[in-house]
C-alpha cells in the first residue's frame, strides 16, 4: 500500500478495522492507545504501523484502564486521541470515561462490538453494548455514539467522531460490530483538501484570566493544554469554573452536571444524523443500525416489491438518540419494526419515543445478524 | 529594632494559594513533602509553564490542586497511566507524579511496574503512610504486619510491600527512600530525580497520627516522626531486597541511580528514523 506520509486518498479495497484507523489518521489523530482484543486488534496493528509515519504515538498499555488513561493524558497534552476495543475492554475503559466526561477531553473511542457478556464469542457479532455506551460509567452523563454499518462508514464516522469530539469535548464513541470491523469493502477516502477537520477551540483570554471550565454560549469551554502557560487544573470531583474542587457545593454539582448533559441534549439537531429511506408514507417503518440496516434495507424493498408500504430509518447517531426522527414516523407509521442483535436495548429508546405507535422487536444474536427474510417476515405480520 | 513584616511566604510561587487552607490533618506529614518539593523546583529553577504534576486519589492526591503549575487530578491509582499519554504526546514536559502507597501500588500498582518497564520519563513522588488515611484508615498494601486498622481490627495478616524493591526489580532508573525527617536529603533527592531520564521512584515515609498513628501507639505526629528518627538507619546504594521496613528498622538513602534510554527517546528517535527512510523513498 502506497501513501506514506499522507493519506490514501483515492479508491481502495479495505477492511473496516483499516478503515476506521485511516479514518482517524485523516481527522489528525496523532496518539493511539490500547491493548489487543478481537475483533479490533487490527486497529492497532494498523495504527502501530501508521501513526509513525505521521509522527503519532502508538502505545500498547497494560489494559483497558490505563489505555483509556492515557488517551485522556495525551488530550489534555494536546494530540487528538483515541483508543479502539471490544466489549471486555469496554468494560474496563468505563472508569476513564467518566473522566473524559468530567474533565471534558476531547477523545474517540472505538467499539468492536461482538456477543457477551463477560469474555462471550470474541469471533462473532453483537450489538450488545449500546446501552453500556451510554450509561457503562457511574453518574448522570451525555456522550455521543456513532454506529457505521459499512466499511466506507468505518472510515467516515471515525473522521466524523474526531470532529464532534473536538466541538463539544466529549468523549465520543463508534459502536462497530465484528462484521464491518473484518469486511473488506471498496471505500473511498477524500483528499486532504475536501476533509473538513475540526479543532477544539483555544482560549482567546491571558492566562491570568483563563477559566479552564467556563463555558462559552455553545455550553462548551475552550481549551488550553498543558504546556502552553495557562497553569490550570482539572479534576476528576465536582468542580467550579475555575477547575478547583467543590465538592460540598449542590449549587455547583447541579450547575456542572446540567451543563455536561446540556451540552450534548441542547446541541442534538446539530449532532443526530438519520438516514431515511421510503419513510414518507410508510406504514410499517423498521428502525435498524449497524449491519442489521442492511439485511433491514434489503427486506423493506423486497416488502414495496409486495406492496407493503415499507421503510427504513436508520439512526446514524446511536446517542444522542434521535428523539424527533422516531416521534415524527411514529405519527404515521401503523407499526415500527426494531430488529437488533440483543436480547433488546435500542427498542426500549424507540418503544419511548413511539408513544402509543406499536413496536416490533426483532432479537436475533449468537451467531450471523437477521436474513432479509427473518426481517420482511415480521413486517408483513405488523402490516 | 526594626521588625520586617513578611507578606508573602518565600515559597508561595509554587502553590495555589487560593486553594487554601488544605485539608490535611495536624502531625500529617504531607506538607513536609510539599515543602520539600517547593524547595527543589526553586533551586532548580524550575520552569513552571512545562512542569505537570498529576496525582491520584487519597490525601496527598490534592498535591497536584495545590500546585501551582498545570496540573491533573485522576481517577484512583491511573495518574502514571494518565503521566504516560502525557509525556509522550508531549516529551518536552516535566511530569511529576504526588500520590499515595494504596493509590500507586494497590489499584494503580499494575501501571506502575508497566511504567517502570518502559522507562517512561515520570518522577514518582509516593508518600506511604501506611494506610488508606482519607477513607479513615484501612488496611493498604504497605501496612506493616500486624497493624491495627480499621479493617484489621485483630491485626494485619498480610505482607506489605518493600516499594524499593518493587520499584528497583521493575526497572526504575532511580530509585531512593526517604523518611519526612530528612527535609535536606529528601530535597536533594527530588532535584536529582527531576534532571534524571526514564523512570524515577522517590518513597517518603510520612506520619498519619490521626488515622494510623493512634490506633499504633503512636499518637501524635511528633511521636511518629521519633519512631522514624529511632528505626531510621541511612546507608547508600544497599540492596533494595534487603531493605524490608520494620518497626525498628527502616533502611533510607538512594538504592539505585542508572541510566538507561528512556521510552519516549526510543520512540521518538524510531519515528525520526522511519520518516527519514520514507523521505528517502521519496526522492
Amino acid at each position: 500500500m502506497s501513501g506514506k506520509r499522507s493519506l490514501l486518498s483515492g479508491a481502495h479495497f479495505l477492511n473496516g478495522d483499516v478503515a476506521c484507523a485511516e479514518g482517524a489518521i485523516a481527522a489528525g489523530c496523532r496518539f493511539f492507545a490500547g491493548y489487543p482484543i478481537t475483533p479490533a486488534t487490527e486497529i492497532a496493528e494498523h495504527l502501530s504501523e501508521r501513526m509513525p509515519e505521521f509522527g503519532g504515538i502508538y502505545i500498547q498499555m497494560e489494559d483497558e484502564i490505563a489505555s483509556m488513561a492515557a488517551v485522556i493524558g495525551a488530550s489534555y497534552s494536546g494530540l487528538k486521541s483515541m483508543t479502539a476495543t471490544s466489549g471486555p475492554g469496554f468494560s474496563l475503559m468505563q472508569e476513564n470515561i467518566g473522566l473524559a466526561v468530567m474533565t471534558e477531553a476531547p477523545c474517540v473511542i472505538v467499539d468492536i462490538m461482538r456477543g457477551g457478556p463477560s469474555t462471550g464469542q470474541p469471533t462473532l457479532p453483537g450489538q450488545q453494548d449500546v446501552m453500556q455506551a451510554k450509561w457503562g460509567s457511574h453518574g448522570d452523563y451525555e456522550i455521543i455514539a456513532l454506529s457505521p454499518s459499512s466499511v466506507q462508514e468505518m472510515f467516515t464516522l471515525t473522521f466524523e467522531a474526531f470532529n464532534l469530539a473536538e466541538t463539544y469535548r466529549v468523549p465520543t464513541m463508534l459502536l462497530g460490530d465484528e462484521i464491518i470491523a473484518h469486511m473488506w469493502e471498496k471505500v473511498l477516502i477524500p483528499s486532504p483538501e475536501n476533509l473538513k477537520v475540526v479543532n477544539r477551540k483555544k482560549p482567546k483570554v491571558a492566562p491570568a484570566e483563563y477559566l479552564p471550565f467556563k463555558p462559552d454560549d455553545d455550553l462548551v469551554p475552550s481549551m488550553a493544554c498543558f504546556g502552553e502557560g495557562y497553569r490550570f487544573h482539572a479534576t476528576g470531583l465536582t468542580h467550579n469554573e475555575h477547575g478547583y474542587p467543590q465538592t460540598q457545593s449542590s449549587e455547583t454539582q447541579y450547575k456542572l452536571v446540567r451543563r455536561l448533559c446540556e451540552k450534548i441534549r441542547k446541541n442534538a439537531d446539530r449532532i443526530v444524523k438519520v438516514e431515511e429511506i421510503m419513510v414518507e408514507d410508510a406504514d410499517v417503518v423498521v428502525v435498524a443500525y449497524g449491519i442489521v440496516a442492511r439485511s433491514a434495507l434489503s427486506a423493506v424493498r423486497k416488502a414495496r416489491a409486495e406492496g407493503i408500504k415499507a421503510g427504513l430509518l436508520r439512526p446514524i447517531t446511536i446517542w444522542p438518540f434521535p428523539e424527533t426522527h422516531v416521534a415524527d414516523i411514529a405519527k404515521h407509521a401503523k407499526a415500527i419494526v426494531v430488529p437488533e442483535m440483543n436480547c433488546g436495548q435500542l427498542v426500549r429508546e424507540v418503544e419511548r419515543c413511539a408513544k402509543t405507535t406499536p413496536v416490533a422487536f426483532l432479537s436475533k444474536f449468537g451467531e450471523e445478524p437477521h436474513t432479509p427474510l427473518e426481517i420482511l417476515e415480521e413486517i408483513r405480520r405488523n402490516n | 529594632m526594626v521588625v520586617k513584616e513578611i507578606l508573602e511566604h518565600p515559597l508561595s510561587k509554587y502553590l495555589r494559594t487560593d486553594m487554601m487552607p488544605h485539608i490535611w490533618c495536624p502531625g500529617c506529614g504531607n506538607g513536609i513533602v510539599l515543602n520539600c518539593f517547593a524547595h527543589a523546583l526553586d533551586e532548580l529553577k524550575t520552569d513552571l509553564d512545562k512542569l505537570v504534576v498529576i496525582s491520584g486519589i487519597g490525601c496527598i492526591g490534592r498535591t497536584a490542586g495545590y500546585t501551582n503549575t498545570d496540573s491533573f487530578h485522576t481517577t484512583h491509582g491511573r495518574s502514571i497511566a494518565f503521566a504516560t499519554g502525557v509525556k509522550l504526546a508531549n516529551p518536552e514536559l516535566d511530569i511529576v507524579i504526588v500520590s499515595g502507597d494504596g493509590d500507586l501500588f494497590a489499584i494503580g500498582g499494575n501501571h506502575f511496574i508497566h511504567a517502570a518497564r518502559r522507562n517512561i520519563g515520570i518522577k514518582v513522588l509516593c508518600v506511604n503512610n501506611f494506610n488508606y488515611g482519607m477513607t479513615g484508615g484501612q488496611l493498604g498494601p504497605t501496612t506493616p504486619l500486624d497493624a491495627i486498622t480499621t479493617t484489621s481490627p485483630y491485626g494485619n495478616s498480610e505482607h506489605p510491600f518493600n516499594l524499593v524493591h518493587l520499584a528497583a526489580a521493575s526497572g526504575a532508573t532511580y530509585v531512593a527512600r526517604w523518611t519526612t525527617l530528612h527535609v535536606r536529603r529528601l530535597t536533594q533527592s527530588i532535584k536529582k530525580m527531576m534532571q534524571k531520564e526514564g523512570f524515577c521512584f522517590i518513597e517518603v515515609i510520612s506520619p498519619c497520627p490521626e488515622v494510623f498513628g493512634r490506633r499504633n501507639k503512636l499518637r501524635t505526629g511528633l511521636d511518629m516522626m521519633e519512631m522514624f528518627k529511632k528505626a531510621s538507619v541511612v546507608e547508600s546504594f544497599s540492596d533494595p531486597a534487603k531493605a524490608e521496613i520494620t518497626s525498628d528498622r527502616i533502611v533510607v538513602g538512594e538504592f539505585i541511580d542508572i541510566e538507561k534510554l528512556s521510552y519516549e527517546k526510543l520512540f521518538h528517535e524510531k519515528i525520526a528514523q522511519i520518516n527519514e527512510k520514507t523521505m528517502e523513498q521519496v526522492s
